[in-house]
C-alpha cells in the first residue's frame, strides 16, 4: 500500500540523545507532528525501521569514527532534504574537546584495552563531510524550533529562525543585565538566540549553548569580561565549550589558550 | 531448531545505540553480547583541566534523558570533596527537581518504549490509534514531570539552574500553585497506570538477583544514603571503588561493572523497591497492596509495573515537597574550595549513578570517574538472556528475537550513558 504522507527519518551518530528526545518532549504537539509525517525510521522511538528514500532525514550527533563518515555519505543519498539538529551536529559538540588533544593518549588512559576502540581524532559537524540543507542550533535544540524547521520544509517554505544575540531576547523577557548589573560574565552578546534567554532569566550568565550569532564579536566581549577580572585561562574555558569547534568561538579559545 | 543464532543489529527502543548478538548450540545458549557500538565520547577524561563548577553542566550531556541525575551526582560529589551538605529548602528543591525527572523518565519508558513490547505494537504512535486515550494521558503525565525539571532547572532537557551549593535561583511559594494542581491530576493519572501495567502479561522468570540501590533512614533514595544490597553489602558512597570494579570487553565501547566480592548486580526501580518499600508513601504502598504486588519482586519484566509505583511515589513526593516549601532566603549557601577527592551518588531513573572527582586548590579538576547505571547492569542484562532463552528455543524466531529485545528493554538501558564510562585508573586493583 502507497502511503503519501512524506517520510521522515531520524539518524544518530556520537550524541546524548536530547535533541531527538525534544521531539518525543513535545507532548502537547507529538501526536499531530508525527501524524503528518510517516516515521519511517526512528530507533529510538520505533521498531518498525523502514528502508529509504526519504522525503526528511534529521541528524543528530557529531562525525567521531570512520564508520560514521561513511553513514553520512549514505544518509545524504537516502534523504531529499537534511537537516542537522543539535550542537554536537551542527558544531562538533562537547566531545569536540577532544580536537585538541591527543586521541590515542585519550583512548590509552580511558580504556583498558585500547585496541578494542575506533575513533577519529577530531569529534566533526556533519557539514563538513556532506551537504545539509539546514542546521539547527542549541544544546539541547529548542523543541518549537525544531518543530518549526520540520513544519517549514514540509511546506516548502525557509524556516523562521532568528540569528540574532541573545541580548535581544534578554532584553525582551525584561531581564536586568547580569553582566552590567552583576558582572556576571555572560556569552549572550555573542551567541545565537533560541533558548529563551535561560540562564539570565535564572540569574547566571550565558554559557553559549545555541553557538555563535551572526558575525560575532567575541574579541570584544572577551576584552570586557578580563576587564572585569576573569582570567584567561576562564575566558579560554568559556568559550570552550558545547559548541568549541565553531569557528568563532575555536578561535576565541585559542586566543587565550597561552 | 538446536543451533541458532539470534542478531539484532540495532536494538530500538533504547536510548542509544546497541545491537544483540546470541548464539544458541546444542539448545544451550553458548554466547550472548549486548554489544554498545555507540561511539565514545571521553567525557571523563576531557572534564580533566575543567573548573569544579562546570562538572553539572557537563555531565548533564552524557545524557538528554536524564541530566538531572548526572548533575545531582555532580554536585553530590563536589560538595563532599569541599565538605559540606545541603540540608533544609534547598536539599528538599533538589529532591523535587528529581521528581521530575522520575516522573518524566518513566512515563516516556513505560508508555513509549516498553508498552509496546506487551502490547504488540512497534512504536507508541501506532499504538495511540487503537488506544488514544491511554497515551493522550501518559503524554500529559510525561509533561507534567518535565514542567517540574523546566520551572526548578530552566528548561526539560539540559537543565541549567543547578550549582554546587544549591542553586541560581530558587522558585517563589506562588511559583509552584499551578504545578501543584497539575501534580494533583499526576497523581491520578500515575494511579491509573500502575493499574494498567499490572493488567499486562508477563513471562514467567524469575532470578536470585544482587539488587543494589542507596538506602536512606528516613526516605525513598534520590541523592542520599548507604549503597546497601539484599545480599549483604552496606558502605559508604565513599568506598564505592573498593568493592566495585570495571572490566573492558572487546565487542563493547562500555565497561562492564561488577562487584568485587561476587559478581553481577542490578540496579533501577526493582532494586530500590525491594530495598526501600517501607520508605514509600502510603498511597504508593496502597497502590502496590490494591494490586497484590509482592513485597519483593524477582522478575525483571516487572520493572513496568515498578516504574508505575515510582511514578506513583514521585507525583506523592513532589506535591509533599510543594506544601511544605517555604521560600530560602538564599537560593545557595556558601563554600570554600579546597583540594581533595569528592564521591557522590545518586538515583538515576535506571538506577545508582556514581561520580567521583579529583580537584586542586584552584577548584580545576585532574581527574574524574563517572558511572552510569546502564553499565552496571549490563553484565545482568546478558545473564538474563542466557537463562530466558532456552526455555523458549523453540519458538519461531521472530517471537523469540521480540522477547529477547523485551528482556532489554526492562531495564531501560541508557546506551548513550554507557558509553562515557572510562577507567582512568588501571593499576587500581592491586
Amino acid at each position: 500500500m502507497k502511503n503519501s504522507k512524506p517520510k521522515l527519518a531520524i539518524f544518530k551518530l556520537s550524541s546524548c540523545d536530547g535533541c531527538q528526545l525534544s521531539i518525543l518532549d513535545a507532548e502537547d504537539e507529538l501526536l499531530a507532528v508525527l501524524g503528518a509525517v510517516e516515521i519511517a525510521y526512528f530507533p529510538e522511538a520505533s521498531s518498525r525501521m523502514l528502508k529509504g528514500p526519504y522525503d526528511i532525514g534529521l541528524i543528530e550527533g557529531s562525525v567521531t569514527t570512520p564508520h560514521d563518515v561513511e553513514l553520512t555519505r549514505q544518509i545524504r543519498k537516502d534523504c531529499k532534504t537534511l537537516i542537522t539538529i543539535g550542537a554536537c551536529a551542527t558544531a562538533g559538540g562537547i566531545q569536540a574537546l577532544r580536537n585538541w588533544k591527543d586521541v590515542k593518549e585519550f583512548t590509552k588512559i580511558v580504556y583498558a584495552s585500547p585496541q578494542y576502540i575506533s575513533t577519529l581524532d577530531r569529534s566533526m559537524p556533519v557539514a563538513s563531510f556532506i551537504h545539509v540543507d539546514f542546521e539547527l542550533r542549541g544544546c539541547p535544540v529548542n523543541k518549537y524550533q525544531l518543530i518549526e524547521v520540520i513544519v517549514a520544509f514540509l511546506n516548502k517554505r525557509k524556516p523562521n529562525i532568528s540569528t540574532h544575540s541573545v541580548c535581544m531576547e534578554c532584553k525582551q523577557r525584561g531581564n536586568v543585565c547580569v553582566m552590567v548589573a552583576h558582572g556576571t560574565p555572560c556569552l549572550g552578546p555573542v551567541t545565537q538566540t533560541g533558548c529563551g534567554a535561560i540562564c539570565p532569566s535564572y540569574n547566571r550568565g550565558c554559557y553559549g549553548c545555541f553557538g555563535p550569532m551572526d558575525s560575532p564579536n567575541t574579541s570584544s566581549l572577551s576584552r570586557n569580561i578580563e576587564a572585569r577580572g576573569e582570567t584567561k585561562y576562564d575566558i579560554m574555558l568559556a568559550f570552550r565549550g558545547f559548541n568549541a569547534y565553531s569557528e568563532p568561538f575555536r578561535k576565541e579559545s585559542e586566543a587565550y589558550e597561552k | 531448531m538446536k543451533n541458532r543464532t539470534i542478531k539484532v543489529d540495532y536494538l530500538a527502543r533504547v536510548e542509544g545505540e546497541g545491537a544483540l548478538y546470541v548464539k544458541i548450540k546444542n539448545g544451550e545458549v553458548e554466547n550472548v553480547r549486548l554489544k554498545i557500538f555507540e561511539p565514545p565520547r571521553f567525557f571523563e577524561a576531557f572534564l580533566r583541566g575543567r573548573k569544579y563548577s562546570e562538572a553539572p553542566d557537563i555531565t548533564a550531556r552524557i545524557c538528554g534523558i536524564c541530566p538531572i541525575a548526572y548533575q545531582m551526582s555532580a554536585v553530590n560529589a563536589v560538595e563532599n570533596a569541599f565538605g559540606f551538605k545541603l540540608d533544609g529548602q534547598l536539599r528538599e528543591l533538589r529532591r523535587l527537581i528529581y521528581c521530575g525527572e522520575w516522573i518524566e523518565s518513566h512515563t516516556l519508558h513505560l508508555y513509549m518504549l516498553h508498552a509496546p513490547d506487551f502490547l504488540g505494537y512497534p512504536d507508541v504512535v501506532h499504538m495511540a490509534k487503537d488506544h488514544p486515550a491511554v497515551v493522550e494521558k501518559a503524554l500529559k503525565l510525561k509533561r507534567i514531570g518535565n514542567d517540574i525539571v523546566k520551572l526548578i532547572g530552566g528548561r526539560e532537557i539540559h537543565p541549567i539552574n543547578v550549582k554546587i551549593g544549591g542553586f541560581y535561583k530558587v522558585p517563589h511559594k506562588n511559583d509552584l500553585k499551578q504545578l501543584r494542581e497539575d501534580l494533583l491530576w499526576a497523581r491520578d493519572a500515575a494511579l491509573d497506570t500502575v493499574k494498567f501495567t499490572s493488567t499486562l502479561e508477563f513471562p514467567e522468570f524469575e532470578q536470585d538477583y544482587e539488587f543494589i540501590s542507596l538506602c536512606h533512614d528516613d526516605e525513598y533514595p534520590f541523592n542520599d544514603g548507604r549503597i546497601k544490597s539484599n545480599k549483604g553489602l552496606d558502605i559508604s558512597v565513599e568506598e564505592y571503588d573498593f568493592h566495585f570494579i570495571e572490566e573492558h570487553v572487546e565487542y563493547s565501547h562500555a565497561l562492564h561493572s561488577k562487584l568485587r566480592e561476587r559478581d553481577n548486580y542490578f540496579l533501577g526501580p526493582i532494586a530500590r523497591y525491594n530495598l526501600n518499600f517501607d520508605k514509600l508513601s502510603d498511597i504508593a504502598k496502597q497502590a502496590a497492596a490494591d494490586l497484590n504486588l509482592p513485597r519483593y519482586i524477582n522478575n525483571p519484566f516487572k520493572s513496568i509495573i515498578v516504574r508505575g509505583v515510582e511514578t506513583l511515589y514521585a507525583c506523592d513526593e513532589a506535591i509533599r515537597i510543594i506544601d511544605n516549601y517555604v521560600m530560602p532566603d538564599a537560593p545557595s549557601i556558601d563554600y570554600k574550595i579546597r583540594e581533595a577527592t569528592g564521591y557522590g551518588a545518586s538515583e538515576a531513573p535506571r538506577g545508582m549513578l556514581y561520580h567521583r572527582y579529583r580537584i586542586d586548590e584552584d577548584g580545576i579538576i585532574q581527574d574524574a570517574k563517572i558511572v552510569p547505571p546502564t553499565s552496571q547492569n549490563q553484565k545482568t542484562i546478558e545473564k538474563d538472556l542466557k537463562y530466558f532463552i532456552p526455555p523458549r528455543v523453540n519458538l519461531p524466531q521472530d517471537k523469540l528475537v521480540w522477547q529477547c529485545e523485551q528482556a532489554v528493554r526492562n531495564y531501560d538501558p541508557c546506551i548513550s550513558c554507557a558509553t562515557h564510562f572510562l577507567k582512568l585508573h588501571l593499576d587500581k586493583e592491586d
